[in-house]
């Protein structure tokens, strides 16, 4: 019988398949409210990725967009909407066309790095997981950037 | 277009339209009145060439410029932020000149007022005006920009001008022949970036051998505030020296140009040559800026 480490939730959001050590990040990008249930899991053994981390959050469904704020820093991550503790939703993440104020530009020449204002990043070729920076027009790799 | 703010925001078709205005105001200037416009030149860093050109450009169509000159003594020393700064220029002009150290400064200004922003450098970043003059230049003096042959030559590195050369003559099938020493060749992503746009291109550090092949020589000054390194710079600073002697054997239609300012890159005995082109280089820099500046303003026909 498979082995639960982590309790089921009967209704919320799953996120499955992020990187080992990053599941932190995720929830500081996530930002649960102070009365939401989480569960959090790190380094559980994975035959794809050998190891992960796991989220559980009882009784809110994440939206698309906030699934996908979460796409630079667990490209794989598989998302489950659970109602009633079956699967009701499965998705993956994306990385939107667009993303506003949630990561600072590398480049410390960069405007927005001098200047109170909102960073835009715009996916550099839907292909590729390769940000341009709407100001510098440098072009980064999700793993370079740093989420505020 | 609203704004002029990167190479990269620019048609092919813009550019033309952009190139054909330069060449009939160098013609005739009289057919463009921006008499009662201000030009605000909003400029956080030194540069006298790029200003002075904007100001001619502005007054020799009748316009008038008013100018921030470094932050010494200004408001934004006092702490205001660039975007209350260009708000209130925008309030005294109807076109906004800016030159910035920080990339992608431009591009926030235009975000931030309603009237015209033109780039005239943001740190490494662009310097859009320079591109297009550069091509009025290479066009001028080769009546086209079909399939030529440069060499571009010096801090192909860290230099912007080149950079943003190399993406706007992409469109017209040029053939680079970039010198350079090993350690300031062209950036790799933008090597990648012309052969995926199938240019060709040879790298080498030998100016001698190719002289007498190519058409243009863009020589650029190898400078030594981009260096993070000072051992780096001493080591390359004298890498190419354009002499009268080495022009020996080079074609006759061949044009040796150089954003200026020189030091000693290309020496004197050069100018008396008929290859010389880069003070023509400078005077085309009115022109261009002069249609950029009529094209922004709704006053081209």
């Amino acid at each position: 019988m498979k082995e639960l480490k982590v309790d089921p939730i009967k209704n919320g959001t799953v996120i499955d398949h992020i990187p080992a050590g990053r599941v932190q990040r995720v929830l500081a990008i996530l930002k649960p409210r102070s009365t939401d249930v989480v569960m959090m899991g790190m380094n559980f053994s994975s035959k794809v990725m050998k190891k992960k981390d796991i989220i559980k959050i009882e009784g809110r469904e994440l939206t698309q967009n906030e699934v996908n704020s979460i796409a630079l820093i667990a490209p794989d991550a598989k998302v489950s909407i659970i109602r009633d503790f079956k699967v009701a939703q499965k998705s993956t993440v994306q990385i939107p066309e667009r993303i506003e104020g949630l990561v600072s530009c590398p480049n410390p020449k960069c405007i927005t790095n001098a200047e109170p204002m909102t960073t835009i990043f715009n996916l550099d070729d839907s292909s590729s997981r390769d940000l341009a920076c709407q100001y510098c027009e440098r072009v980064f790799t999700a793993d370079e950037m740093t989420h505020i | 277009m609203k704004h002029l703010i990167s190479m990269r925001d620019l048609s092919a078709d813009k550019t033309i339209q952009l190139l054909k205005l330069a060449e009939s105001l160098e013609k005739d200037p009289s057919q463009i009145d921006l008499s009662r416009r201000v030009m605000a030149a909003v400029f956080y860093e030194a540069s006298t060439r790029t200003r002075m050109s904007f100001e001619s450009a502005m007054k020799r169509l009748g316009g008038e410029v008013i100018a921030m000159v470094g932050t010494s003594g200004t408001s934004v020393e006092k702490g205001e932020t660039l975007a209350d700064t260009a708000k209130v220029m925008a309030r005294y002009s109807d076109i906004i000149v800016i030159r910035h150290p920080m990339e992608g400064a431009a591009r926030y200004v235009s975000e931030q007022v309603d009237v015209p922003v033109v780039n005239a450098g943001d740190g490494a970043n662009q310097h859009p005006t320079q591109s297009l003059l550069d091509l009025y230049t290479i066009q001028k003096s080769q009546g086209t920009l079909k399939g030529l042959k440069l060499a571009l030559v010096g801090d192909l590195k860290y230099g912007r001008t080149v950079h943003s050369l190399a993406y706007a003559l992409a469109p017209f099938k040029p053939e680079f022949h970039f010198v350079s020493p090993k350690s300031l060749g062209m950036p790799p992503h933008i090597l990648s970036d012309l052969r995926k746009m199938n240019i060709q291109f040879k790298e080498t550090k030998k100016l001698d051998k190719i002289v007498s092949d190519i058409d243009i020589m863009y020589v650029t000054r190898i400078q030594r505030e981009r260096f993070p390194d000072r051992e780096e710079y001493e080591k390359v600073k004298n890498a190419y020296i354009i002499t009268a002697d080495l022009l020996e054997n080079a074609k006759d239609n061949l044009k040796v140009m150089h954003p200026l300012p020189r030091v000693n890159e290309i020496t004197t005995d050069v100018d008396s040559t008929k290859y010389a082109y880069y003070f023509d280089q400078a005077e085309n820099g009115v022109y261009m800026r002069q249609a950029i500046l009529a094209t922004l303003l709704g006053e081209a026909k």
